[in-house]
Order: C-alpha cells, then structure tokens, then sequence
C-alpha cells in the first residue's frame, strides 16, 4: 500500500470500516511509514477527544412530557377523560417521589461501592505493570491459560484468544478484588497492556459503561451471569473494540 | 422513565395500544433523536421543536413495528424534520457542500498533541459547531451516537461513500479549527 492509497482509506481505517485484508495491508504499510503514523494517531486523539468530551446531549425530560401530550392531542382516540387523567396524575407523582427517593438512595450506596471497586481495579492494573508481573501464566494459548485457573477460583472465566483481531493473550493472573480472588487476563495492544477482571454477578446483563480514571479508561459490563471489568491505558475507540470482540 | 410515558390513561382505550407500542419501539430512541436534533440546530429550543414534530411524523407513519431498525429509522425523520424546517424558514434549500472542490490541501495538518489533550469541550464544541450543517450530521452520528457508516449513509440517504468523504472533511477541518484556535 502507498502513502496515496493510506491517505484515502484513512478515516476508514480510524473507524474500523476496513475488512481485515486492507486493514493488515494498511499497518504494514504504517509499520513502514512513520508519517502515516503519526497521521492515524492524530485522528485516533482527535476521535478519543470528542468522545470523551461529553457532547452528547440528553433530552429534557419535559420535552418527553410534551411529545407524549402532542401525541395525544393530535391522536384524540388515545385521549382519556379529564376526571381519569387527573387521578391518575396525582396517583403517578406521588409513584414517582417514592421511586425517586429510594432510587437516589440505594443509587448513592451503589455508586460509592463502586468508585471503591474502580479504584481497586485501576491500583490493581497500574501494579501488574508495576511488579512487571503481568501474568501468572504467561501463555498465548487460550488452552494453556483456561486450565491454569482450575483450582485456583470456583469458576471457569472464558480466554479468547484474539491475536488475529490485533488484540494477542498475553497470558493470566490471580488477583485479589471485590473481596475475593479473580481471574486477570491480560490482552496486548502495540505497547499497551489491557487488563481484563472476571468474576461470576449475580446481578442480570448490564450493557456497557464507559469510565476514565487517572487516565485509564475502563469499560464495564455483565453478560451470561459474568461481570467483566476492562482496564488500560489504550485509547477509548480501541478499547470498544476490545470490548466489542470478547462480547462476541 | 417509560410508564410515565405511558400515562396512566388505561390501556383499554382504542389508539392506547398503538401508542404504547410506538413509544416502547421508539422511546430507547429518544436521547440519540434529541442529541441529533440539537447538533443540526445548534440551540436547545429549535433542537426541541424538531424532536416534537419528528415524533409526530414517525407515529403517522408508524406501522406498528420498526424491526430492528427504530433508530435508525427514527434518526432519518429527526433529520428531515430538520431540513425541511429549515427550508421553511429560510424560503430556501440548505446549500449543500457535497462535490465542492475541498479548501483543504492534501496531507492533513498534524496539530500538536497538547492541542487536543488541552482541548476543552467549549473548544470542541464551537469546533463541531462551525462545521457545515451534512458534515456535522455525518461526524456526529459517527463519532458521538456511534453509528457505523451503513447507518449513517441509511440515515442520510446518501451513499456510503459519501458517508466517508463527509467524515474525512470533518475531520480536517476540525483539525485546522482546533489548531487556528490554540496558535491564536
């Protein structure tokens, strides 16, 4: 590939829009080509800017509340009567204070629990770093790594190898959070370490929460009844993909 | 959120169905609707106005069911909500940017790390702001709503390709926006 044909598949590149042939085909030529380089990586900061820069909006709550009344009026066999409608909207405020209440104050518990649990796993990655003591098992082998935790934890976390996604197994750890022992699998991006923590959750499938601390980005999920817990200092838009391929 | 949407007009009433299906199908929607609204009019009032009038053309339309689709599906009405408002307003249509000859150079302006780092979100936002209202629309459904290129193209009617030169344009222009602003 020449700087030419890099040069128009570049955002592409950046979005993860290119098939995996013309992707390899463009990091070889970004292997070569430090000018190229330096161009993604301005487009990856540029990307990672927006994202993190809390620009989406959120709709007004009374702006839902007026939809819903425009909807009603300009559709009147949806129109209930006065006398109904007013029962109901007393009825439905003080439903909504009681929910409210209780809502802002098991939601204040939970989120302080969870600053704790962040920080834990942020110290915990930042030491594996640390010690140079990455991984218990250093193995590429998905094999390898998956039977080393028999015995060590009462669950069996999953190891997807996921070298040919550009994101190789480094290996695994036991590590010690949330009160119990848990597995670590360390991915490897370039340069970049990525830390992945697995235990069993009782609570059900959560979708994806993104957070940043002390310039790590974390993303955080629940699926199948595990809750995993991705931590690095790679940039937002690759560790999604990270994400993104071990959700898969 | 959703059974205050709802209501509590009973369930029985004819036309309630419909309506409650439309808003279990397109109400997940409602912040990507608004978010959308509010980058293409630049102001929280206009923004809300278009999300009002979108919603009560996608019901006209609804058929019931939107499949897998509603969000896409509910982004394009918010986006010609918006253009075609905006035709009324101005007696005119949007000047569109699309096979213009681009004012940028070929290369990219490579600004100083620092300068994205120390970019705030006012700097960010006036940025993204500045930009023509089909750039804005494709890097915003791209970069801030996530959407990949296939949506973004379904959305915007336009093809893929299309979708790709908008973001790619975006993107320098945001660069040499985001440099002229911290050199200065």
């Amino acid at each position: 590939m020449t700087c030419k044909e890099t040069e128009s598949l570049i955002d592409a590149y950046v979005d993860g829009e290119l098939d995996s042939a013309r992707s390899v085909a463009f990091e070889m030529h970004m292997n070569e080509c430090s000018s190229c380089l330096t161009h993604v990586s301005n487009l990856q900061d540029l990307s990672s800017a927006i994202r993190n820069g809390s620009l989406r909006y959120k709709a007004p709550p009374q702006l839902k509340r007026n939809v819903q009344a425009a909807l009603r009026a300009a559709h009147p066999e949806t129109r209930s009567s006065i006398l109904y409608w007013r029962w109901a909207s007393v009825l439905a405020s003080a439903v909504l204070l009681v929910a409210l209440t209780w809502t802002v104050a098991t939601r204040q518990t939970i989120r302080s629990e969870e600053s704790v649990l962040v920080n834990e796993i942020v110290s915990s990655h930042v030491r594996s770093l640390m010690l140079n003591h990455v991984a218990d098992v250093p193995s590429s082998d998905s094999h390898t790594v998956k039977p080393w935790f028999g015995g060590k934890i009462n669950y069996s976390p999953p190891t997807k190898d996921l070298a040919q996604q550009g994101f190789p197994l480094v290996g695994g750890r036991l590590d010690y959070l949330d009160n119990r022992p848990v597995a670590a699998l360390v991915y490897q991006r370039r340069l970049h370490f990525i830390n992945l923590f697995v235990w069993p959750s009782d609570s059900g499938s959560m979708k994806e929460e993104v957070l940043t601390r002390q310039g790590y980005n974390l993303i955080h999920w629940t699926q199948s009844g595990m809750t995993y817990w991705l931590v690095s200092d790679l940039n937002l838009m690759e560790l999604s993909d990270c994400a993104r391929l071990l959700k898969e | 959120m959703c059974y205050l949407f709802r209501g509590g007009e009973g369930e029985h009433l004819s036309g309630q169905n419909a309506l409650t299906a439309f808003n279990d199908a397109v109400l997940p929607h409602f912040d990507a609707a608004y978010n959308l609204a509010r980058w293409l009019a630049r102001n929280d009032q206009d923004a809300q106005d278009v999300v009002q009038e979108a919603c009560l053309r996608a019901f006209k339309y609804w058929k019931g069911d939107c499949g897998s689709r509603c969000r896409s599906w509910l982004l394009a009405i918010v986006r010609n909500t918006y253009y075609s408002w905006i035709r009324e307003q101005s007696g005119q249509p949007e000047l569109t940017e699309d096979g213009k000859m681009d004012d940028v150079e070929d290369g990219s302006p490579s600004p100083e790390r620092s300068t994205l780092q120390n970019a705030d979100r006012d700097l960010l936002k006036a940025a993204l702001e500045d930009l023509s209202a089909e750039l804005r629309e494709a890097f915003t459904l791209r970069e801030i709503e996530g959407l990949s290129y296939k949506e973004i193209a379904e959305i915007s009617g336009v093809p893929i390709g299309t979708v790709m030169s908008r973001i790619s344009r975006a993107r320098k222009r945001l660069q040499i926006y985001l440099m002229s602003m911290t050199v200065a």
